[in-house]
C-alpha cells in the first residue's frame, strides 16, 4: 500500500463515528424488517406447543403470570366450556442446561399428570443434547402420561425413574429441572386458584 | 494474477480452513451436520462478501490508526443483519446454529480477508475473493460435515440410512471433529504434494 499521511485525531474520530452511525442506521432498518417475523415465529411457535402439551383440549385460555423463586413463569389455564378445568399448560425453563437455558411447555391435567412436554427454545449440542426434541429421540416421551407425585423426576444415575439420553446427561438432568419447576408451579396455582 | 485465480483460490489452493487453518471455531463447532455446515457456510460467504465490498470502497477514507476497529463494526454490523434476517426467516436455522451466527463476528476468515486483501484491491477483485473463500469455507464446512454425519449419525442431510445402533458417537463429538480436521488436511497436502511433484517432473523432462 502507498505511505498514507499521518491522519489527525481529529479524522480518526470523525470516521469511526461516521462508520458505526451509518451501521447502527442500518443495522435500525433490519431490525424493524426482521421485528415483526421474528416475533410472529415465536408467538406461533409458543401457540403450536401449548396445543401439543393439552391435546384434546377445546375451551378457552386463562394466563396468569406466578412468580416462582424470582422468576415469573407464565402459566396458561386450559378452562372446559362448562367451567372446569381441563389442565394447565407452563411456560417452563432451565437454567442448568449444558448451552446454559432453555425453554420448555409443560403440560398437566387437572390432577397434575404430565400430559406432554414440548421443546420452546434450546441450544443444546446437535447429535446429543438436541435428542431433548421428540423429532430426534424418544427420551421426551418417556413424561407423558406420568404423575410427578409418584414419579421421581431425576435421571436413574441420580436416583430416579428418568432414563437418560446418551452421553448428555447434562441435558437430561435440566429437562428433569425443567419440568420439576413446572409441576411445582402448577401445584402452586392448583392450591391457590382451585382448593 | 487473472481474476479467475482469485476467485477459485480459496476453494483449494488457499482454502481458509484446511489450508490457511483459519475459521476454526465454526469449522470444529458446527460440523456435526450437512445443514449446518451449508446453513454456515452461506451465512459467512455472505458476511465476506458484503465486509469486502464495504472496506475496498473505503479503503482509502479509513485512516491506517482505526482500521481494525472500523473493520469489525463493518463487520459485526454484516453479522448482526445476517442473525435478525435469519432468525426472522428460517428459524429452524437459527435454532441449530444457535451462537455460532453471533460469533462470525471473531471468525478470523473474514477480519484476516479484509485486512490481507479487501484493504489493498479494487471492489470487483474484492468481490471475487470473498466469494472464493467463501465457498472454500463452505467447501471444506461441508466436506467435514459429510464424514462425521455419516459416521456419527447415519445419516445424510438428515436422512437417516444407517441404523442409530452402528453408530460411531465419537464422531458427532468434538474429538471426532479434531480427528476428521487432521486427516482432510492430510489429505489434502498430499494432492497438493502430488501434483507439484508431477509439475516438477514434466519441467525437468521437457529440459
Amino acid at each position: 500500500m502507498a505511505q498514507k499521511k499521518e491522519a489527525s485525531l481529529i479524522k480518526l474520530v470523525v470516521v469511526l463515528t461516521a462508520i458505526a452511525l451509518v451501521a447502527g442506521l442500518a443495522l435500525t432498518g433490519v431490525y424493524a424488517l426482521a421485528k415483526g417475523p421474528i416475533e410472529l415465529s415465536q408467538s406461533q411457535k409458543k401457540e403450536k406447543a401449548l396445543n401439543d402439551v393439552l391435546p384434546g383440549f377445546e375451551g378457552s385460555i386463562k394466563d396468569t403470570v406466578i412468580n416462582y423463586e424470582g422468576d415469573d413463569i407464565l402459566v396458561h389455564r386450559a378452562i372446559n366450556n362448562d367451567g372446569t378445568l381441563f389442565g394447565m399448560g407452563v411456560e417452563t425453563f432451565t437454567k442448568k442446561a449444558f448451552a446454559g437455558r432453555f425453554d420448555l411447555m409443560v403440560g398437566f391435567d387437572d390432577e397434575g399428570v404430565i400430559l406432554n412436554t414440548e421443546v420452546i427454545k434450546a441450544g443444546e449440542t446437535p447429535g446429543l443434547g438436541d435428542k431433548i426434541n421428540k423429532s430426534k429421540s424418544d427420551f421426551a416421551k418417556q413424561f407423558n402420561n406420568q404423575d410427578p407425585a409418584q414419579y421421581k423426576l431425576q435421571v436413574t444415575k441420580d436416583g430416579g425413574d428418568v432414563d437418560a439420553i446418551t452421553a448428555a446427561t447434562i441435558s437430561s438432568r435440566a429437562y428433569c429441572d425443567a419440568v420439576q419447576r413446572a409441576y411445582n408451579v402448577f401445584k402452586t396455582v392448583k392450591e391457590a386458584c382451585y382448593e | 494474477m487473472s481474476k479467475i485465480k482469485i476467485l477459485t483460490k480459496g476453494f483449494f489452493k488457499e482454502n481458509p480452513s484446511l489450508i490457511l487453518v483459519l475459521g476454526m471455531c465454526p469449522t470444529l463447532a458446527v460440523t456435526t451436520s450437512v445443514n449446518n455446515a451449508l446453513g454456515m457456510g452461506a451465512a459467512t460467504t455472505f458476511v465476506l462478501l458484503m465486509s469486502n465490498i464495504i472496506i475496498s470502497l473505503l479503503k482509502n477514507v479509513i485512516p491506517d490508526k482505526v482500521r481494525i476497529p472500523c473493520y469489525i463494526v463493518i463487520i459485526a454490523t454484516f453479522v448482526s443483519m445476517v442473525d435478525l434476517i435469519i432468525q426472522g426467516f428460517v428459524p429452524a436455522l437459527s435454532e441449530s446454529l444457535g451462537v455460532f451466527i453471533p460469533l462470525i463476528v471473531v471468525n478470523c476468515i473474514v477480519l484476516g480477508r479484509a485486512e490481507a486483501f479487501a484493504n489493498k484491491n479494487g471492489v470487483f477483485d474484492s468481490i471475487l475473493d470473498g466469494l472464493g473463500m467463501g465457498i472454500g469455507f463452505t467447501i471444506s464446512l461441508v466436506l467435514i460435515a459429510a464424514v462425521r454425519e455419516v459416521l456419527g449419525a447415519g445419516s445424510f442431510m438428515g436422512h437417516q440410512f444407517i441404523p442409530a445402533d452402528y453408530n460411531i458417537l465419537i464422531f458427532v463429538l468434538a474429538p471426532g471433529a479434531f480427528l476428521v480436521l487432521g486427516f482432510i488436511m492430510a489429505l489434502m497436502r498430499h494432492i497438493i504434494n502430488r501434483v507439484e511433484a508431477k509439475r516438477k517432473n514434466k519441467m525437468c523432462a521437457a529440459k
